[in-house]
Order: structure tokens, then sequence, then C-alpha cells
């Protein structure tokens, strides 16, 4: 089956959940920018959570394919099309998704995944080195991306044709003014006090590298004698001009700015989510803290997954 | 030495606060110890001049009683302690590997320097009052370690580059920079593995792949690698393979 782009959208990109294995030789994680968007996404179609999809950033894309499909659009909701539930598409069908009405970052996956190559074993496109994903790049009009095949939902489109989704309550809190919850690093003193007391907004410096924010200007140390050492999706840099850059899923591996914050893996999501001018506030919170968050959610993450699990299994023997 | 929490999901381990060639030791034999050990949860481990950070995943598959950052350091710790029992040889080691020419102990790299490939050597030559041909016996003499791989994939950063070569950055970067440019920024030299933007001064490029994609090993070049450039010329890097 193939997957017939008919306008690409903003920046559209193929992504999975990312890269491990390769940040020792300069090689950025990437993948997903929301990663629980995407996990849901593959989910809800019966696919491996690891699934690659597309992501869409503000502008959605339309789409048709060239067999029945199963898909579900999750993360950024654009006007006219449901989120957050599987949807049956017939061949031919096109879904144009249009601009986004909340959220930045929407993800549509397909039953089968897209089936790209493996780039040191991921299909998440990094746009900076060019490779990963479909060519690449980002897709342009009239591209047709290979779909795999999912044995598991080939015969269900029709029982999936119904109008159950996702309850919200699971969902990350998402909105235009959040809180995201980050750890203090040790040596990040009273100049990093106005980092958690103050209210910053999204600038439009903000791609799938970082996400630079606009607030009370921040006065670190001179980082002249600062050795490089290895950042990540989370951490928050402080360079010469005071303004705060949160690094997202395709940062750069080594940075010698001084650090004010990390943003933990559970409110990563969120910031994924917003747009230039929404705002946020950092909210302190222990390596305990965080990791109890992150249990919580795999958990009931989990619990989703086998209840739509048995949802497919159960309708499979149902039908036969 | 210490250990402190990069956000919820890594851990840097600090071996040394300079950048010297015992701390380059201690970082490459903790990454190898790591490896070798191969502690499931564990996803990368990111060597940089003096630390070490090892990124972890938080819900491990094979559910552990101990919480995940305390594991960690506990791994890192082992791994520290055995390297500690074993430290007069992987001194002795090191010292000899350094003084052999073995060329299995440094990864020797062609350069074309100057002209189109190099279109900063003169400038580089001015800085440093030196002729051309001078600023590339120096560097093409050197010996460098690989200190971090980083800024932008396989980009190594090389240091012991001799104080008669170091130049500032340029004023402005280039919006483009050709893959393969070798060039120096400030106290160390490097090459760019793939055409990004970059400001260090340009004084060769190398025909050698530093990245490939499709390989086992897909970087030429780790942390602690020696690396030595030799000169070429510009019939040999158009014909290279």
């Amino acid at each position: 089956m193939e997957m017939t782009i008919l306008r690409a959208g903003m920046q559209t990109t193929v992504q999975d959940l990312g890269r491990t294995g390769y940040r020792g030789i300069g090689v950025p994680h990437s993948g997903a920018m929301d990663p629980v968007a995407l996990r849901l996404a593959n989910s809800l179609v019966g696919n491996a959570e690891n699934a690659a999809a597309l992501e869409f950033t503000l502008v959605g894309p339309a789409l048709e394919f060239s067999a029945d499909a199963l898909i579900a659009v999750c993360g950024a909701e654009c006007e006219g099309v449901s989120s957050w539930q599987p949807l049956h598409m017939t061949a031919g069908t096109k879904l144009d998704l249009g601009a986004c009405v909340r959220g930045c970052r929407g993800y549509v996956s397909v039953a089968g995944g897209i089936d790209v190559p493996l780039v040191l074993g991921s299909r998440s496109t990094y746009l900076r080195g060019g490779w990963g994903g479909f060519e690449g790049r980002a897709l342009h009009d009239r591209d047709r991306l290979p779909v795999g095949v999912n044995e598991a939902t080939r015969d269900l489109s029709e029982i999936f044709r119904s109008s159950w989704r996702i309850d919200p309550r699971i969902l990350p809190a998402y909105g235009s003014t959040v809180v995201i919850r980050a750890m203090r690093p040790s040596n990040a003193s009273e100049w990093a006090d106005p980092l958690f007391s103050s209210e910053f907004k999204v600038t439009p410096k903000f791609d799938r590298m970082g996400i630079t924010l606009s607030g009370p200007r921040l006065v670190p140390p001179a980082a002249e004698n600062m050795i490089s050492t290895a950042v990540g999706p989370g951490t928050v840099q402080v360079p010469p001009n005071g303004q705060p850059v949160v690094l997202m899923a395709d940062a750069q591996t080594i940075g010698g700015y001084p650090h004010g914050a990390h943003v933990i893996c559970v409110d990563r999501p969120l910031l994924a989510q917003l747009r230039p001018g929404d705002t946020l506030r950092f909210q302190e919170v222990t390596i305990d803290e965080a990791h109890q968050l992150a249990l919580s959610r795999d958990h009931a993450m989990a619990i989703l997954r086998e209840g739509l699990i048995e949802k497919i299994r159960g309708k499979r023997n149902g039908a036969s | 030495m210490t250990l402190a929490p990069l956000g919820d999901s890594a851990v840097v381990v600090t071996l040394g606060n300079a950048i010297d060639e015992t701390t380059l030791l201690r970082v490459r034999s903790l990454v190898a110890e790591l490896e070798r050990v191969k502690s499931p949860g564990i996803i990368d481990i990111v060597p940089a001049y003096a630390t070490v950070t090892v990124f972890y995943e938080i819900v491990p598959a094979g559910a552990t009683p101990e919480p995940p950052y305390q594991r960690v350091c506990r791994i890192v710790e082992e791994a520290l302690a055995k390297i500690e029992h074993r430290w007069p040889d992987l001194l002795r080691a090191n010292l000899e590997s350094s003084q052999s020419r073995d060329a299995q102990s440094v990864v020797r790299i062609p350069v074309c320097y100057g002209g189109e490939y190099g279109p900063d050597l003169e400038e580089v030559a001015r800085h440093c009052k030196l002729t051309r041909d001078e600023v590339v016996s120096i560097h093409s003499e050197g010996k460098y370690g690989v200190y971090a791989i980083g800024f932008s994939p396989g980009f190594p950063y090389l240091g012991g580059l001799s104080p008669k070569l170091h130049t500032p950055r340029r004023e402005s970067p280039r919006t483009m920079v050709p893959a393969g440019s070798v060039g120096i920024g400030g106290q160390q030299t490097g090459i760019y593995p793939l055409s990004s933007p970059g400001g260090w001064q340009l004084i060769g490029r190398t025909p050698k792949p530093l990245l490939q994609l499709a390989s086992e090993n897909p970087a030429l070049l780790r942390v602690g690698d020696r690396v030595q450039f030799f000169q070429i010329t510009p019939e040999e890097f158009s014909t290279w393979k």
C-alpha cells in the first residue's frame, strides 16, 4: 500500500521513537517531538508503539491511500478531523488536515507503519544530517510513501469504524499556558532562580532542535572556561544573551553553555505542543518525583495498550 | 570524580577538571568498560573531554527493584572500581601506544591543504606569522587526541594543536562549510563530517569520509583515538577512494 502526499503541510517528516546507541558519535536522538502522541497514535491502529508515522507542524498535510487503511491522528488537533481515535479510510478518500486549531505537532499513524528503511536503527528523519525518514527530508507535495502490512488489523477496518476514542484524562495536560516540571542542576546557583519564578514565552525561534524562550534575562557565570559536556532533549541551555533554549528531539549531543534546568521526560510532550506566543512556567521537582511520574505514565499507557490489543483480539474472534 | 544527574534520564560522570591525556584515558577506559558490561537499560554513552554521560531508560525492559538513578550510579561505580584496579596497566599500555609507530594506534587522515580546499590557510598563516608551508608542516606533524565528538554527527574535537597554530574562529561563520573540511578553532582542530554552517578557519579538506551510515561502525573516529594528518595533492584528492 502507498500513502500519497497531496499537500505536504508544514515541516512534515517521518518519525518513530528515535535513535539510540549513537549519541557517543554525535548522532542526535531525533524521533517524535511528542512521543506520547506518537505512541497512542500507533496503539490506536494496532501498531507497535515505535512504528514510523508522520509528524506535522502547525499545518497538517492532505493525503490519500492506495488501499483501505486504518489511521489515527493524535497530538495537535485540526478542524473537521477527529483526533485520538481510529479512523477508517477507504482507498482514494482524501484526508485533509489543514491548520491546527490546538497544539503544534500532530501525528498521523497508519496500520502497518510507514515502511521507510532503517538508518542507524531508526526510521526517524534527521533534517540537519539529511538522513532517515523519507529521503532524509521533509515531505513534498506528491511524495509517495510505502506503508507496511499489519496482520492484526488487516480485516478489522469495518469494526474500527466505530465512534470510540481515548479518554482525554489519560493525555498529558496540553495547553497554551502550561507548567513544565524540571529538575534543577546542582550547580545552577542563584542565577537560575528567575527560571523557576517567572513566566516565559515561546519565541518564533522554535524547531525540532530547540525552543528559544523570552523572559527575564538570566545571567549565568561566564562560560569561557566551561568544558563542553553532553546535553539532551530537555536540557535548558542559557547562552550569553541570557534567553534560555530548551533542547528538543534533534538536539546536538554536546554543548558548552550553562544549564539552568532540565525538563523531565513526562513533560516534554507539553513543550512539543507549544506555539510561538504561548507561555510556560517551570516548576522544580526532584529526580524521585520525575521517575515516579514516568512510571505512572508508562503504567497508564501499558494498561491502555493492553485494552486496545484486547479489543482487536476480541473483535477478531467475534468476527470469525 | 563526581556523579550527578542530567535531568531524569542521564548521569554525568566527571573524571577531571581539565582537558588532558590522563583524563582522556579515564574517559576512554570508562566508556570501554561500560560498553563491555552492556547493562540493560543503558541506551547511550557520551564521552566529552572530562566527562562521560550515561543515558538510561527510566522504565527499562525487565523490571528491577532498584530505583533507576541509583541503579545506573551503581553500575558506573562498579566500572570505575575496575578501572582503578587496573590503572597502572592502563597507564602503561597508553604510554606504549602513544610512543609506538604502529599504524593501528593512530588514524591517519589525508588532507589537501590550501587553495579551494582550505580557503583560510592564508589567514591562519598571517595570524600566526608563519608561511603557508610552515602551517601545513606543523599541522601534519602533530599527533592529536579525539577529546569529544559532537556539534554535528561525527565532528571530532582534536586536542594537541601546536600553540603556534592557535587562531581565533572567524568573525562571521560561514553558512556552508563543505563536508571533509579541516579547520582550526581557537586551540583545537577538527573535521566537518557533513556540510554544515561553521565558524572555524578552514585550512584543508579530506576526501576520507568520517561518517558511513550503512557501516556497523558508522564513525571513522571515536573519543580517545589518536589522529595524524598527512598532506595530499589536489590530484590525489580528486582520485581518492
